[in-house]
C-alpha cells in the first residue's frame, strides 16, 4: 500500500511523540502526587534529567547479553504499538483487526522485560515477573470482553475507523457504553501498574521487582519503556472511548496538528485520573488484585458486551 | 598512620585531586544530570535512619531535588551510611558498594562515621568508614538534623558538578588501600563476586 507524505511524516513522529509526551506526563504525575502530599515535587523535567543520567552512567552491569535483548524487546515493543495508536485520529499503520493486534502487541514489551529479568538470576526479579503475569492475567479478562464489546458496537476491528465513528461529541463510546467505560478504566489501573496494582515492582517488598538488577542503562531502557507505555495505555482508552481527540475537522495539516494536541490532552487526562487513585490507595495483595479484576469489573464489562449485542440486534 | 591516600575528606581549601580527568561537554552535561538526579541507597543500621523520614517526606521534601531512595544498589547513586557500622557490617556496605555503577557517591551521615562518635572505644563498630570505601562527604552531628542533610546534599550537588565528587575514581586508583584495609576486618568468602569496574 502507498502511503502519503503525512503518514511517512507520522510514522517517524509518533514514537518521538510519544517518548516526550511520556516523560512529560511522568513528571507531571510526580508533581501531583506530591501536591497532594502537600510537599513541592520535584522539577516537571526531572523525567528527563533521569534518563539522561541512566544514560550517562560510566558502567552498566549486565549478566548475559539475554538481559540486553530484554530491554530492547521492551523499547521496540512499546515502539511499534505507538504506531498503531492513532494520534490524532491518523494512525500510521491501520488495517481491520488491528485492534486485536495491538492487545497482543501491548504484551509483547512486559514480556521482554519478563526475558531479560529472568536472564539476571535475582530471586526478586522472578517473584516481580510472576507477580506481572499473574496482573496481566487478571486485568486482560475485564479489558479483553471490553474489545469485544467496542468490536460488536462500532461493527469494525480497525481503530482508526473506531475513532472516525465517534466523530461528535455524542457518538462517544463513553456515554453509549458506559459501563464498559469503566470496566476498561479498572482495568487501565492495572495495565498502568498504578496503585492499587503495582504488585509487581513494589520497591518495599520484592525491592522493584524486575527492574532489581538492572542499573545503568538497561534501567535507562525500562525507564523509557516505561514513559511510553504509559501514553499508549491511557491513548488507546482515549481513542477507545472518548473519540482520539480528534475535535478538528478537514484532514489539513493543521487540523491533524491541533487534534495531536487534543489527543495528548485528554491521554494526560485519563492519566492523571490514574495517578489520583494512585495517590490515595495501598497496594493490594496479589490474591486480592485478582480477585477484584475477575469480579466487578468483568462483571460489569459482561454487563456492557450484553447491551452492546442486544442493542445491535435492535432490541433497544 | 595507613590513611595516606584518601587526600583531605573533608578540607575545603586542599582536596587531594591533581589529576582529575578532563571534562567533556557531554559528561559535564550527564554530571549535571547526576547531581539534579541522585538516587539514594540507604544503609540505615544506624541511629541515623531516624533523620530521613522528615527528609523525604513533606516537611523536607528531598524530591525537590530529584533524589529519591531506590531498592537496589545497581540503581542507585548515593550511597548513604547513616550513622556507625559494626563490623559484621561493613562487609554488606562494601558489597553494595561495588555493585553501584559508576559514578557513584557515599555521604558519610553522622559523627560516627568520621571517628566512632560515641562508640569510638567501642570494640564491634568501625571508627572510619572513609578506610574501607571511598566517602565524598562527611557529615558531622549526633544526629544531624534534616537542615543539615540537605546542605550536604547541595553541597555534593556542587562537588559532583565541579567534578571534585571522585570517590568512585580513587576506590579503582587506590583499590589496593581499600583492600588491605577491609581485609583486616573481614573474610571475602568464595562467592565474593568483584564488580569488573573494580578491578580494571
Amino acid at each position: 500500500m502507498a502511503w502519503s507524505t503525512t503518514t511517512w511524516v507520522m510514522a517517524a513522529l509518533a514514537p518521538i511523540i510519544v517518548f516526550l509526551a511520556g516523560h512529560l506526563f511522568l513528571g507531571i504525575a510526580r508533581k501531583i502526587t506530591a501536591r497532594i502530599h502537600r510537599r513541592r515535587g520535584p522539577p516537571v523535567m526531572q523525567q528527563f534529567i533521569d534518563v539522561f543520567k541512566l544514560f550517562g552512567k560510566r558502567t552498566s552491569t549486565t549478566h548475559s547479553w539475554v538481559q540486553d535483548m530484554g530491554a530492547l524487546f521492551a523499547v521496540i515493543g512499546v515502539i511499534a504499538c505507538s504506531l498503531f495508536i492513532p494520534i490524532g485520529g491518523d494512525p500510521v499503520l491501520s488495517f481491520q483487526g488491528d485492534v486485536i493486534v495491538l492487545v497482543y502487541l501491548l504484551a509483547i514489551a512486559p514480556l521482554g522485560m519478563a526475558l531479560g529479568t529472568g536472564s539476571t538470576g535475582n530471586p526478586n526479579s522472578a517473584i516481580g515477573v510472576s507477580r506481572g503475569l499473574m496482573l496481566m492475567l487478571a486485568y486482560e479478562l475485564p479489558f479483553a470482553i471490553v474489545i469485544v464489546t467496542i468490536i460488536v458496537h462500532f461493527k469494525t476491528a480497525s481503530l482508526g475507523e473506531i475513532v472516525e465513528a465517534q466523530k461528535g461529541f455524542l457518538d462517544w463510546a463513553i456515554l453509549s457504553l458506559p459501563l464498559s467505560a469503566i470496566a476498561a478504566d479498572l482495568s487501565l489501573q492495572g495495565m498502568l501498574g498504578e496503585k492499587p496494582f503495582d504488585q509487581p515492582v513494589a520497591p518495599s517488598e520484592v525491592a522493584s521487582g524486575p527492574m532489581v538488577e538492572f542499573g545503568g542503562k538497561y534501567l535507562g531502557m525500562l525507564m523509557i519503556w516505561h514513559a511510553m507505555s504509559v501514553v499508549v495505555e491511557a491513548g488507546l482508552f482515549v481513542n477507545l472511548f472518548l473519540g482520539g481527540g480528534v475535535l478538528f475537522g478537514g484532514g489539513t495539516t493543521l487540523a491533524l496538528i491541533g487534534n495531536i494536541f487534543v489527543w495528548l490532552a485528554l491521554t494526560l487526562t485519563v492519566f492523571i485520573f490514574s495517578i489520583f487513585i494512585n495517590s490515595v490507595f495501598g497496594r493490594f495483595k496479589m490474591g486480592q488484585a485478582l480477585k477484584f479484576y475477575w469480579g466487578f469489573p468483568t462483571l460489569i464489562a459482561l454487563i456492557g458486551l450484553s447491551i452492546a449485542v442486544l442493542s445491535n440486534l435492535g432490541v433497544f | 598512620m595507613d590513611d595516606e591516600p584518601r587526600g583531605g575528606l573533608l578540607d575545603q581549601s586542599g582536596m587531594e585531586i591533581t589529576n582529575l580527568p578532563e571534562r567533556g561537554f557531554l559528561r559535564k552535561l550527564a554530571d549535571w544530570a547526576s547531581a539534579r538526579s541522585m538516587w539514594i541507597l540507604y544503609y540505615c543500621t544506624g541511629c541515623g535512619a531516624v533523620e530521613l523520614p522528615p527528609v523525604m517526606t513533606s516537611r523536607y521534601d528531598m524530591e525537590r531535588y530529584g533524589m529519591g531512595p531506590m531498592a537496589t544498589p545497581r540503581q542507585a547513586d548515593l550511597l548513604l551510611i547513616t550513622g556507625y557500622l559494626s563490623v559484621k557490617t561493613l562487609k554488606r556496605v562494601v558489597r553494595s558498594y561495588e555493585q553501584m555503577q559508576d559514578p557513584k557517591y557515599v555521604l558519610g551521615h553522622g559523627s560516627c562515621t568520621i571517628d566512632g562518635g560515641m562508640y569510638w572505644d567501642s570494640y564491634a563498630t568501625v571508627k572510619d568508614v572513609g578506610l574501607y570505601v571511598p566517602v565524598d562527604l562527611y557529615l558531622a552531628g549526633c544526629m544531624p538534623r534534616p537542615e543539615a542533610i540537605l546542605q550536604a546534599v547541595e553541597r555534593l550537588q556542587g562537588m559532583i558538578m565541579d567534578g571534585t565528587a571522585d570517590g568512585w575514581m580513587r576506590y579503582k586508583r587506590d583499590y589496593k588501600f581499600y583492600r588491605e584495609n577491609q581485609d583486616k576486618v573481614f573474610k571475602r568468602g568464595p562467592d565474593w563476586a568483584l564488580e569488573e569496574p573494580v578491578l580494571k
